[in-house]
């Protein structure tokens, strides 16, 4: 299977789709844009899931699907955004890092992804290997994006997107046990990590979100 | 329901049986008794492992290498379950609270369980995922802003490793795709073990630098152990016993696991430098780092991290003899560490600070407390006749074997590391005597029964190890490769 084949190409538009997202999630300053962006990544992601259940012929990638859709495009989104009322952060977050460097860094990462991917990769089948590369891209900038943001709803949602990296990974190879087992386990995880920045603000123990505001409980001092 | 399963899962469900009754229990002293009969019910069972035969079942297998990690993770789940009934009217729980907390360490009992019994390599990551959320729940059960912020660290820095480690398990899966088909056999480790040396060597290496990562994180290693001392100096203390002596292990036993797969085949890079490397990193870095510590848990906490590191180093050389002495650190470890935090739990009540400087001068106030304390520290020192002594000893002599040169920086981390801790007894123990804070909360002599008791199994893992223990270590020696 190759270029210029339908299930080969639709494959790749999704896959290409979720890491144009990726980039758009790290050059926004907007919070409620950032949530808005990761509610487009988590559908994304849900119609490439049924795509390679229809493609693999695997209909438990249905339900990954239905699962991704319903959590990510909808019920995550859905509480960030009360979260982010209740907490008015309709203003700009500056990422520690500055816009420029982060998209250069960004490419860098991808270009790396696709290095590392493609050579060692020469025996699987094409679909499988295109796809591990565009999803260690939207893993690595996932991870970009945890760094360069101090905001600690932002990096939720750079684990939410790293989140996705894997499972369109998972979805990619053909026949992986487990796989809608696994990616509700790790959905389970958000969700906690999600209902803990609910539950802190809830109690309001820190004014803002902000993890720098953290640093001085460490305790080190005599 | 429970009686028809076979005994591995039992060993995974009735915790979590009894994490959902005492998730239901409001009253603190039934919960800390309930918590105590499940811990010695699990150990019981889980000497039946003994009589099972070894080798795969399904989505687990029954082998040398996690027998004697199972066992030890629920004797010491059963002795922090007694420590933790002696200690938990000191911590000041209400309804809610106690019922978390509860629920969180017989959660975690089952998943650590899980995590060491699997065979199934993603049934393996699921495992350590509900043991880093369990944790992350006895972490934070206090609600005091430390604490939060010490569990968010834990969440989101163990979130990216985990996150990691299954990228790792998909590419391993990827690697085997070829000759296993379809079916949940492509993530057996066994399987995988078996046909690694078909596989495509660099699908394998990506695989391994993922799993390694992802796993090396939850283990502790530099420069991936940011969130432990924060875990252990804020959670509960009897939370710090469990973390130090059993996630730690069961994600190091994940690493092996992995690396054991990875080594099987020979075209691959080997395996063994980066957990070297890793490892020669954790034990630097944590020797120094002992020497600025103030607070006492945070210090212990350092003590894991240079452990792990050894543990790793161990287990990167390779070879029997340096597997053995691997594993019997991570038994050791896990013995002497958890008495530890027994002994300065209750001298931290006492004080009503965990600061090393105001638990100063223990021996002349508490003469029991006191030289239990140094005897476990100095364990931890590796100091002998204990077992640390006996691991380090062997780990020493098989580097000097094999790469002398790594040996120098390897000696410079133990003895700066030991020098840190002996100066750190002598201050706990020996120095300028204070009074206690706190009036003594009462506690009966019976709470130390835990220390003692892990001193006295260090001690005979040192010197005195018994025939069937000692093949059955030398066996598991045999199986990371």
């Amino acid at each position: 299977m190759t270029f210029g084949q339908l299930p080969y190409d639709v494959a790749h538009l999704l896959g290409g789709c979720m890491l144009l997202l990726s980039f758009v999630l790290l050059y926004q300053r907007g919070v409620a844009a950032v949530v808005n962006i990761f509610a487009a990544q988590g559908a994304v992601l849900a119609a490439a899931a049924a795509w390679q259940g229809f493609v693999q012929g695997a209909p438990q990638l249905y339900l990954t699907a239905l699962i991704a859709f319903a959590a990510k495009a909808v019920l995550i989104p859905l509480a960030l955004r009360i979260l982010i009322r209740r907490l008015d952060l309709h203003r700009n977050v500056e990422p520690a890092f500055g816009i420029g460097p982060s998209m250069i860094a960004g490419v860098a990462l991808v270009a790396l992804a696709i290095l590392v991917v493609l050579p060692i990769t020469a025996g699987s089948r094409a679909i499988a290997r295109e796809d591990l590369a565009l999803a260690l891209s939207v893993v690595l900038l996932g991870m970009l994006m945890m760094i360069t943001r101090r905001n600690a709803i932002l990096q939720v949602v750079g684990l939410m997107s790293l989140e996705n990296g894997l499972i369109l990974a998972a979805v990619g190879v053909a026949g992986m046990p487990l796989v809608v087992e696994l990616s509700t386990a790790a959905l389970v995880m958000l969700l906690l990590v999600v209902a803990g920045v609910f539950v802190f603000q809830i109690r309001e123990r820190f004014d803002t979100v902000d993890t720098a505001l953290l640093d001085p409980h460490r305790g080190e001092r005599p | 329901m429970l009686l028809g399963m076979p005994l591995p899962w039992l060993l995974v469900f009735l915790p979590w049986v009894g994490a959902i009754a005492l998730a239901l229990l409001p009253k603190e002293r039934p919960a800390a008794l309930l918590n105590i009969g499940v811990s010695a019910l699990s150990l019981l069972l889980a000497l039946g492992l003994l009589a099972v035969p070894e080798g795969e079942q399904g989505w687990t297998r029954v082998d040398a290498l996690n027998i004697p990690l199972l066992l030890l993770g629920f004797l010491i789940g059963l002795t922090t379950a007694i420590f933790s009934a002696g200690d938990i009217a000191a911590e000041r729980f209400d309804v809610l609270r106690l019922r978390a907390y509860h629920a969180a360490f017989q959660g975690f009992m089952g998943a650590q369980a899980l995590a060491l019994l699997a065979d199934n390599m993603g049934l393996m990551w699921v495992a350590i995922e509900i043991a880093t959320l369990a944790s992350v729940l006895m972490v934070a059960v206090h609600g005091t802003p430390p604490a939060i912020e010490a569990a968010w660290k834990l969440f989101i820095l163990c979130g990216v490793g985990i996150a990691l480690a299954l990228l790792g398990t998909i590419f391993l899966y990827l690697a085997a795709q070829p000759f296993v088909g379809h079916g949940d056999s492509g993530l057996s480790w066994a399987v995988l073990q078996e046909l690694a040396g078909q596989c495509d060597p660099g699908v394998l290496n990506l695989a391994f630098v993922f799993l390694l990562v992802g796993y090396g994180t939850k283990a502790g290693l530099v420069p991936l152990h940011a969130w432990l001392p924060d875990a252990e100096a804020e959670g509960p203390i009897s939370i710090s016993a469990v973390l130090s002596g059993l996630l730690l292990n069961a994600a190091l036993h994940a690493v092996i696991r992995a690396k054991a797969i990875v080594a099987a085949h020979p075209g691959t890079v080997p395996p063994g430098p980066y957990l070297i490397g890793l490892g020669l990193a954790s034990v630097l870095l944590a020797a120094f780092a002992l020497w600025r510590r103030h607070d006492a848990r945070r210090f212990f906490a350092w003590s894991s991290i240079q452990h792990m590191g050894l543990a790793a180093i161990a287990f990167g050389l390779g070879g029997p003899a340096a597997n053995l002495a691997g594993l019997l650190h991570m038994l050791g470890h896990s013995l002497c560490k958890s008495a530890v935090f027994f002994g300065l739990g209750h001298a931290a009540r006492r004080r009503a600070s965990q600061k090393i400087a105001d638990i100063s001068g223990l021996i002349a106030t508490h003469p029991g407390l006191g030289w239990g304390l140094a005897i476990a520290i100095g364990a931890v020192a590796g100091l002998p006749p204990f077992a640390l002594f006996a691991s380090e000893y062997g780990l020493l002599t098989e580097m000097v074997g094999r790469h002398w040169w790594l040996s120098l920086p390897l000696g410079l981390g133990v003895l700066v590391a030991a020098s840190a801790k002996l100066h750190t007894l002598q201050l706990l123990c020996f120095g300028e005597r204070l009074p206690d804070v706190a009036p003594p909360p009462g506690a009966p002599a019976w709470t130390l029964v835990p220390l003692w008791l892990h001193l006295a199994l260090a001690l005979v893992l040192g010197m005195a190890l018994p025939e069937a223990a000692r093949a059955l270590l030398a066996a598991a020696a045999g199986i990371p490769g």
